[in-house]
């Protein structure tokens, strides 16, 4: 945070709407709580799933069923959006609404896309006989994936409808704080996703 | 409203400890015998750490922590309105299990396999699941709303370390909630999934492992214990330090001591686990960590003698419950380091002497502390004292019952009772342990009568306590009681460590102010947390009932709740200057 107070200083940048009233501190202080509550309910899953992940009891191992160029588009995907949250963050900081509601926009589609190709994934592998209940290792795959999947369905969701909101009462003290929360929130998802792109498919290809 | 519901459900649990012990009054009684008792047992422990403790303890944090930090309201008051639907919501789901369907019967630790359809096909398990996810939810709102009021809102003056130590006690127990609750929710969806929808992850045959439950319930299981009772350490030394009349005896080696148990709990709770088969490497380390914490448990103990050492002591009600906590928790610790090693625990495992141990922490501990803490604020929240005679007799009945039931546990353990069974053999020499067991819980039972009676007294006939009935040390006697929807008319500013006390010393009447008389902006009621709990409770319900789109409704009902707080514009209202001049005349008249 005290990078965000440095910046403010610079002349073009006067203040930072979403800091400039108590709520709004608040708010994005409890958000970054709730981020470390998220950390470790994703370490946990993660942790289930490493225990899991060989008890695969005759159904297709990790080895047979991943596929690097598909999940490395998705991966490039979502880190682009990831990109796009801070532009219209910046574009916010710049009070242009035009600028922020646009880059959020393309944010969303861009996790909708990487939805997509989740979803392609997801019943390619049921194809397969990669199934939820085939194994303890398909349990702790859906369960570990698919709770990032769902995080990700939330994010476009929410910040959906904040651009909505947005559209209508424009960056104001308000509204300011949630899409700074709500770009919080993305970027979590995206460092996550890092880590499942290494434990899971990475990890799962070589072993 | 949270405090209260805490102690209702404090009612129910103790009345299941009754029928527990009334069922070993005599060898094989026929009283609650199979499967009831298994529920009993379970609905017990559930009860009492989810339902009774922690609401108490939310309760008590939300009065005493934004007046004990100068500051208006805690940081949410929308979130902290929600939490306590979604508690209410949960505890009532947990308890619609008497009614439909079967209690849960797996223990409170609820062990895979015992909880999987297999061996659990009854929906008990379910109401647990789902009843502990939204409670769940609750602590883990409370814990930060805390935080961020602890860090954002305090007064001006008021550094870190001049936070009085209850405040300091919610500071930590909420980190602990954090990130204890995260373990817990997900052991709760993997089970649920179990249960559900057919997956395998504590399912042997396909390929899951039960020890991953007994991984997460004991991450999140173990600090909670240190979150029940880290609370009651705070009112402890808040309590010591106001009867003594001195100031609390080395304030930053507390500070310092409750980091550190806080800290230490997440590094224990393998000792939870040491005859599965771990293996002595990871038991050895997991001992000796265990053991550090008798370190600053110590450090505590001793500094709570020491400030009443040479201190001048009055023995009102809430002190009786500090003084007699202090032996009570000691015990408790002393049996917890003989449990914490190794071999020994091999033997002590699931029997009696387990379950004196954590009663004599967990009622030792939070209890006592609970109960000073309701004598101590009592005043502050409804602006009458409770009757002191009826507090007496309160506080001996239970101080006594208490040794009788537990004390003897510790013997009935070594001579080989094992615990969760409901019944035992004429002849083994356990009959009177037994005997006086049932009797110290019903003398216990007798206690909490003059509680409830005292309380209706004071209702009826208590007189006005005054804003400063102890002769208090620290902000939250500086304001009237009860305290004003607004809490400070002027925020004060802070010098010290206990600013009242240090206001006093200096010849002044009260705190001084750290800004001038103006508007103050309150939040409006809103209505949408019941809404938004009740979505929380048709969708556990729809759950449970395997009615999966009665659960998708409540969902989609969340949802809409949380879409509609997002697009409520709630610009609350403001007091201005000359009603708030109005309401602390008529305060002070």
């Amino acid at each position: 945070m005290s990078d965000h107070n440095q910046l403010s200083m610079a002349p073009e940048m006067p203040h930072h709407t979403e800091t400039s009233t108590l709520e709004g501190k608040n708010k994005i202080l409890g958000f970054w709580f709730f981020l470390g509550a998220e950390t470790v309910l994703f370490a946990c899953l993660f942790g289930t799933f490493l225990a899991l992940r060989h008890s695969t009891m005759g159904g297709p191992t990790s080895e047979e069923l991943f596929s690097l160029p598909m999940v490395a588009a998705a991966t490039l995907i979502l880190l682009t959006s990831s990109l796009t949250s801070v532009l219209g963050i910046l574009g916010m900081h710049r009070e242009n609404l035009k600028s922020m509601l646009f880059w959020f926009g393309v944010t969303v589609l861009l996790g909708l896309a990487f939805l997509g190709l989740e979803i392609y994934e997801f019943i390619e592998y049921v194809h397969e006989g990669h199934t939820f209940t085939r194994s303890a290792f398909g349990s702790s795959f859906y369960t570990l994936v698919g709770t990032h999947g769902s995080h990700v369905l939330f994010g476009v969701t929410w910040i959906t409808t904040l651009i909505y909101q947005g559209w209508k009462k424009g960056i104001t003290k308000e509204t300011a704080p949630k899409f700074y929360v709500a770009s919080l929130y993305w970027h979590f998802i995206d460092v996550v996703w890092v880590f499942i792109f290494t434990v899971v498919y990475l990890l799962g290809m070589i072993s | 409203m949270y405090f209260l519901s805490g102690f209702f459900f404090l009612l129910v649990g103790g009345i299941e400890a009754l029928l527990i012990r009334m069922q070993l009054i005599v060898p094989n009684n026929h009283f609650m015998v199979g499967d009831t008792f298994n529920q009993l047992l379970t609905m017990h422990g559930t009860t009492m750490i989810f339902l009774a403790a922690m609401p108490m303890i939310f309760g008590l944090m939300n009065v005493v922590v934004p007046l004990q930090i100068g500051a208006r309201d805690v940081a949410f008051p929308f979130m902290n309105a929600l939490g306590f639907w979604l508690f209410l919501a949960g505890g009532l789901l947990l308890n619609f299990s008497w009614l439909f369907g079967g209690a849960p019967d797996a223990g409170w630790t609820s062990y895979p396999l015992l909880a999987l359809n297999h061996f659990s096909p009854g929906p008990g398990i379910d109401y647990y699941v789902l009843g502990l996810q939204i409670a769940g939810l609750s602590s883990l709102m409370g814990a930060i709303n805390f935080l961020v009021t602890i860090v954002n809102m305090r007064a001006p003056g008021m550094t870190f370390l001049r936070m009085p130590l209850f405040t300091w006690a919610t500071f930590v127990t909420s980190a602990l909630l954090l990130f204890a609750m995260p373990p817990l929710t997900v052991g709760l969806i993997l089970l649920m999934f179990d249960r559900l929808f057919g997956s395998h992850f504590f399912d042997v045959a396909g390929g899951g492992d039960p020890v991953i439950w007994q991984h997460l319930f004991w991450i999140f299981g173990h600090p909670e214990v240190y979150i029940v009772v880290l609370p009651a350490f705070g009112v402890m030394s808040e309590v010591i330090a106001t009867f003594s009349k001195k100031r609390l005896f080395g304030y930053s080696s507390m500070v310092f001591a409750m980091v550190l148990i806080g800290f230490l709990g997440f590094m224990v709770w393998v000792h939870h686990m040491f005859t599965v088969g771990l293996g002595p490497m990871s038991n050895a380390i997991f001992a000796i960590a265990t053991m550090t914490i008798a370190v600053p448990t110590g450090i505590k103990v001793f500094n709570w003698l020491f400030t009443m050492w040479g201190g001048c002591i009055r023995f009102t009600t809430p002190m009786l419950f500090a003084v007699g906590f202090i032996p009570t928790f000691v015990i408790g610790g002393v049996t917890g380091v003989m449990l914490a090693v190794p071999p020994a625990d091999f033997q002590y495992q699931d029997t009696y002497f387990v379950v004196a141990h954590f009663h004599y922490v967990l009622i030792g501990g939070t209890v006592f502390g609970m109960f000073a803490g309701m004598y101590y604020w009592w005043p502050k929240m409804f602006g009458k004292k409770l009757n002191e005679t009826l507090g007496r007799w309160h506080f001996w009945l239970f101080l006594i019952g208490f040794h009788m039931t537990f004390l003897v546990q510790h013997w009935l353990g070594l001579w080989g009772m094992p615990r969760r069974v409901f019944t035992y053999q004429p002849g083994y020499g356990l009959e009177w342990g037994n005997q006086l067991s049932t009797a110290g819980a019903l003398l216990m039972g007798i206690s909490i009568i003059f509680l409830l009676v005292n309380i209706a007294v004071t209702a009826r006939r208590g007189e006005a306590a005054g804003s400063d009935p102890w002769d208090g040390r620290t902000l939250e006697w500086a304001i009237s009681s009860p305290a004003p929807e607004y809490n400070f008319a002027q925020l004060p500013l802070v010098r010290d460590v206990d600013a009242l006390w240090y206001a006093k010393m200096n010849g002044k009447k009260g705190v001084e102010p750290a800004e001038p008389i103006g508007s103050i902006h309150m939040p409006s009621p809103s209505y949408l947390p019941i809404l938004m709990a009740v979505g929380f409770f048709i969708a556990g319900f729809g759950f449970v009932m395997r009615a999966i789109p009665a659960a998708v409704l409540g969902l989609i009902m969340v949802f809409i709740t949380m879409f509609m707080r997002s697009f409520d514009h709630d610009p609350g209202y403001h007091i201005e200057p000359e009603e708030i001049e109005a309401t602390e005349k008529g305060a002070r008249a």
